[in-house]
């Protein structure tokens, strides 16, 4: 009771600290002033203070591919990565083999499909009981079913050569960052823009250094996956108290025996949510990658899409899907279990009495395989198939919406979009540069206001503004629409523990759910057109705005609520007194998701047909002109980061204020 | 030059290309029996339209019955050239003159990748229909009749103009050149993928909305959906590039796109001294526009895998490519 008492006094407190007036930033204003009379002047305008005159715009792209061919050719670099490569190739090739059977070295077998089922089963039960087990069973039984047993497995030769490739790779730079300031001062801007890169722009030098296939798609799989590996390997390498690596020196560790034996297995919580991260990001690049060849699942949910098979597409997302919760699941169940022990004299079966249980039922089914030929391998004509029932749902759902969209498409197009885009673009980019300057003012003050400034500056040098603004148009809309959606979603869900489950069940479908899938229904709702790209962007969007709300209500102190109830708080003041504000800097988090998960989208749907950069990608990848690919993908970056760092800013004020520490 | 061979300069790449024409010629004259074939695989790309998917199966299992490894990966279809001239990928079965003509030629030119001839087939790229439109639209499928109806397919994005749905920007269509050169009412509006012109032709459809959208043969969608190609101003070699030829005097592309393009195979040039007999069936193998509709057809229409409507389409036309191998 003390305790809410207590924090009775800090309600009353939190008024007065969010009243408080902002550190006086008044030049903030002064440069948003100057950027609205740049725009209310613009008549007036000079030509160049309008747009960026053609003789200031940098060739970035023409000294970037003159870097890399000199990179490339000159001085042979092309040499390394090739025999990188196919180093991977020959990973690639064992683990093809077991799985699919693959025709080169070593020539083996394919391993059928019942004795990967029962293994995957008894891993969840040692991992954590009948539920992950049914889970990773049902799994496999659904893929060999419906007949995708051999996508999957080609999926999946790359993903376990990908996944711990990229785990060692985060981890020996997580350690060196760790180990070294310089390391991480050079590491750190790099896994900014890495983050904030969309995914065509690195795929296109990838397809130059290494070529085509599945060692390229595991190589893409990796460098989207490493950079939370190494950031969580570095924060769990911090967090390891003092007392801890003492104990260690006074048992005469060597530093080696430290890192090894006393470091890393005590940041092993944190190590083991980025392999968590490194497995989900594979999985969200199985489609991607297969624009340079990655072989199995995202292939032929692209080849189906092609011909519009939308029902088989779904087959196939729902697969990726469980993939995806399986391997969330057991890798979440892994970080979380705690190494057993045993009384002294324990018998070696009953330690091991899962790992027994696997070897007699994969002996067995081992044995059935040899006799029923079903039980290695279900063929695509002997697999059951849902694709017209899911056809006919899409068309039911389809012809039920078709007149609502209809007829607001017309109005989104001719009154709000056409003339939200004409105003992006009529803006002079020396307003943008002062309107963004003024607001990175007002947050952080002097600094934050020359990061922004560069940030802008730096697109308007790339010669792509007019393209970038109109990817900031869509992205902009797009995001608002995500908040208006997603965060009434969010509180809604948040205030039911089950509810919160189930919804947080449903964003981590739609997250894993490949993104192409929607974007037909999309087109046959809306058309080519904005409406549709910014429709399909939503889906995507909403869903860390949900997630983040959800998270940030719950983890609002028991004790809060409580004083609150005691002042005779209703329900309502509960909520928007207390509540939310407390989840403000969460749902911040959230929103910035948003923006991350927008800006990647946004250059997904170019595959509708854009006229943003994510056109410009498109074109740049398929001329495979690696200058261009980059310099565009940086523009994109640099909206992400900015807007980063700007609501990374203001959230870290926000929750000074709040006494939120972490 | 290539990472196979780093050490051969521009002038050892012609000499290696000379070579490996000669080696086709001699092959020509002495049957397959000569050389060995290597054992690695020969890599075979496949693209995002199932008849380009289907020959390359069909062609594929026809090496393996020659007893040659093949494997399949999945690629973009323009940046395919820089891989075949790389050794990356060995092939490509179906180069069309139109949409990638132009990544063809700048391949060449770069070295590495050789023509390896023709298919007995011609393909079209242009302006087209679904069949229904033609009620909607009385005089199609000439190009006036379509610019007098323009104002029926309009839509709110291109306000009072019709709306002439194209493919993908990089496909390099010269659209609004001609809108221009010929004075046509359309806007024309890119789809970012082949699957959007497909989604909305199915959704127009659906609707009973006019629509004339890109549209190529031979495709699947002629099976699927039923139309015809618009009938532009004659093309005349040169129209491109020289205003005075076509209806106006003063603009290029004032001119319909070549009705009978060119459908080529393409190899890495290294390919005939690697896989001398594969080569040789390579140069050899020609499909016809009925054949390349019917491998399309088993994976569209009758839901085939393609390596099964490859195997198929094999087994029922064994007349057509047994004498290739043998």
């Amino acid at each position: 009771m003390n305790t809410a008492v207590a924090s009775a006094h800090t309600v009353d407190s939190l008024v007065d600290r969010l009243a408080q007036p902002a550190n006086a930033r008044a030049f903030g204003l002064v440069l948003i002033a100057l950027a609205v009379a740049l725009a209310l002047l613009k008549p007036w305008l000079p030509e160049g203070l309008m747009r960026l005159p053609a003789l200031l715009v940098l060739p970035f792209s023409d000294g970037l591919n003159w870097l890399f061919n000199f990179i490339k050719d000159d001085l042979g670099f092309i040499h390394v990565t090739r025999a990188f490569a196919s180093g991977i190739e020959w990973l690639l090739d064992v683990t093809g083999n077991l799985l699919y059977g693959k025709r080169r070295w070593p020539r083996l077998e394919p391993i059928p499909w019942t004795v990967i089922a029962v293994s995957a089963a008894c891993l969840g039960y040692w991992l954590g009981g009948w539920r992950l087990a049914l889970l990773g069973g049902a799994t496999f039984v659904w893929i060999a079913l419906l007949g995708q047993w051999k996508w999957t497995m080609e999926t999946l030769s790359v993903i376990v050569v990908a996944v711990p490739l990229a785990v060692l790779l985060g981890l020996s730079l997580g350690v060196a960052a760790w180990k070294s300031r310089r390391v991480e001062a050079v590491l750190n801007p790099l896994l900014n823009i890495a983050q904030s890169l969309p995914h065509f722009s690195y795929m296109i030098p990838v397809v130059v250094f290494i070529g085509v296939g599945p060692k390229s798609g595991a190589i893409v799989t990796i460098i989207f996956a490493v950079p939370p590996m190494i950031r969580m390997t570095l924060l769990g390498l911090r967090k390891v108290a003092p007392e801890v690596v003492e104990s260690g020196e006074m048992c005469g560790a060597t530093r080696w025996q430290l890192l090894r034996y006393v470091r890393l297995p005590t940041a092993r919580t944190e190590i083991l949510v980025g392999v968590n991260q490194v497995i989900m990001q594979s999985l969200a690049m199985v489609v991607l990658a297969s624009f340079i060849g990655m072989p199995g699942l995202g292939q032929k949910l692209l080849q189906l899409l092609q011909s519009l098979k939308i029902g088989r597409s779904i087959e196939i997302g729902i697969t990726i899907v469980l993939l995806a919760v399986m391997l969330d699941r057991f890798s979440k169940a892994w970080a979380v279990r705690q190494p057993e022990h045993f009384e002294r004299g324990t018998s070696w079966v009953s330690r091991h009495q899962v790992l027994l249980v696997w070897v007699v039922l994969t002996a067995g089914v081992f044995a059935l395989a040899q006799v029923f030929p079903l039980a290695a391998e279900i063929g695509r004509r002997q697999a059951f198939t849902l694709s017209k029932e899911f056809d006919a749902v899409v068309g039911w759902m389809l012809e039920f919406i078709d007149p609502v969209t209809l007829a607001i498409r017309a109005f989104l197009i001719t009154q709000v979009l056409i003339p939200l885009r004409d105003a992006y673009l009529w803006l002079p980019f020396t307003s943008v540069l002062m309107l963004f300057a003024g607001i990175g003012w007002r947050v952080g003050g002097w600094r934050s206001a020359a990061s922004c400034f560069a940030y802008v500056a730096l697109i308007a040098l790339s010669g792509w503004w007019d393209r970038a603004m109109i990817t900031a148009y869509m992205v902009s809309f797009a995001v608002f629409l995500s908040a208006l959606i997603g965060l009434p979603l969010g509180v809604w869900a948040g205030r039911k523990e089950t509810r919160a489950q189930r919804v947080l069940l449903a964003c981590d479908t739609m997250q894993t759910f490949p993104s192409f899938i929607y974007l037909i229904p999309v087109i046959m709702l809306f058309g080519v057109n904005d409406v549709a790209a910014i429709a399909a962007v939503i889906v995507f969007g909403t869903v860390p705005m949900t997630r983040y709300t959800i998270e940030g209500l719950r983890g609002v102190p028991e004790n809060l609520l409580e004083a609150a109830d005691m002042s005779g708080a209703s329900e309502g003041q509960k909520l928007w007194r207390v509540s939310l504000p407390m989840a403000v800097p969460t749902i911040m988090v959230g929103l910035n998701q948003t923006v991350m998960f927008s800006l990647f989208m946004v250059i997904i749907a170019a595959f509708i047909g854009t006229q943003d950069l994510g056109q410009e990608m498109q074109r740049a990848l398929s001329s495979t002109d690696v200058g261009k690919g980059l310099v565009l993908g940086l523009c994109v970056a640099f909206m992400g980061l900015m807007v980063d760092h700007l609501i990374g800013k203001w959230g870290a004020e926000r929750s000074r204020l709040l006494g939120i520490t972490s | 030059m290539t990472l196979k061979h780093p050490q051969t300069t521009l002038g050892a790449g012609l000499v290696a290309t000379a070579n490996s024409a000669f080696i086709g010629a001699l092959l020509a004259f002495s049957g397959s029996a000569l050389a060995e074939d290597s054992s690695d695989p020969i890599i075979i790309p496949i693209h995002n339209w199932n008849s380009q998917i289907v020959m390359s199966n069909v062609v594929g299992q026809m090496f393996e019955e020659m007893g040659n490894n093949v494997e399949y990966v999945s690629t973009d279809s323009q940046a395919v050239y820089e891989s075949v001239r790389l050794g990356d990928v060995t092939l490509e079965l179906e180069v069309w003159e139109g949409a990638f003509g132009a990544a063809f030629n700048e391949a060449m030119e770069k070295g590495g990748i050789v023509d390896a001839g023709d298919h007995d087939a011609v393909t079209r790229e242009d302006w087209w229909y679904p069949d229904y439109v033609a009620e909607l639209c009385p005089g199609l499928p000439d190009w006036e009749a379509l610019n007098a109806c323009s104002a029926k397919f309009a839509t709110p994005e291109t306000g009072d103009s019709g709306r002439f749905l194209g493919g993908p920007v990089d496909w390099l269509k010269h659209d609004q050149e001609r809108v221009d050169a010929l004075g046509m009412d359309f806007t024309v509006v890119n789809a970012g993928s082949a699957s959007a012109l497909w989604a909305e032709l199915a959704a127009a459809k659906k609707r009973g909305e006019p629509i004339v959208l890109f549209n190529w043969t031979p495709n699947f969608i002629e099976a699927v959906h039923p139309g015809a190609f618009i009938e532009f101003p004659e093309y005349e070699p040169g129209c491109a590039e020289d205003p005075a030829l076509g209806p106006n005097p003063d603009a290029t592309y004032d001119c319909a796109n070549p009705p009978n393009g060119y459908l080529k195979k393409a190899a890495w040039e290294g390919m005939a001294e690697k896989w001398p007999s594969a080569y040789a069936v390579l140069e050899k193998i020609s499909f016809t526009n009925p054949q390349i509709a019917e491998m399309a057809k088993l994976v569209d229409v009758d839901e085939l895998e393609p390596e099964e409507a490859a195997a198929e389409w094999l087994a029922a036309n064994e007349d057509v490519w047994k004498d290739w191998i043998n």
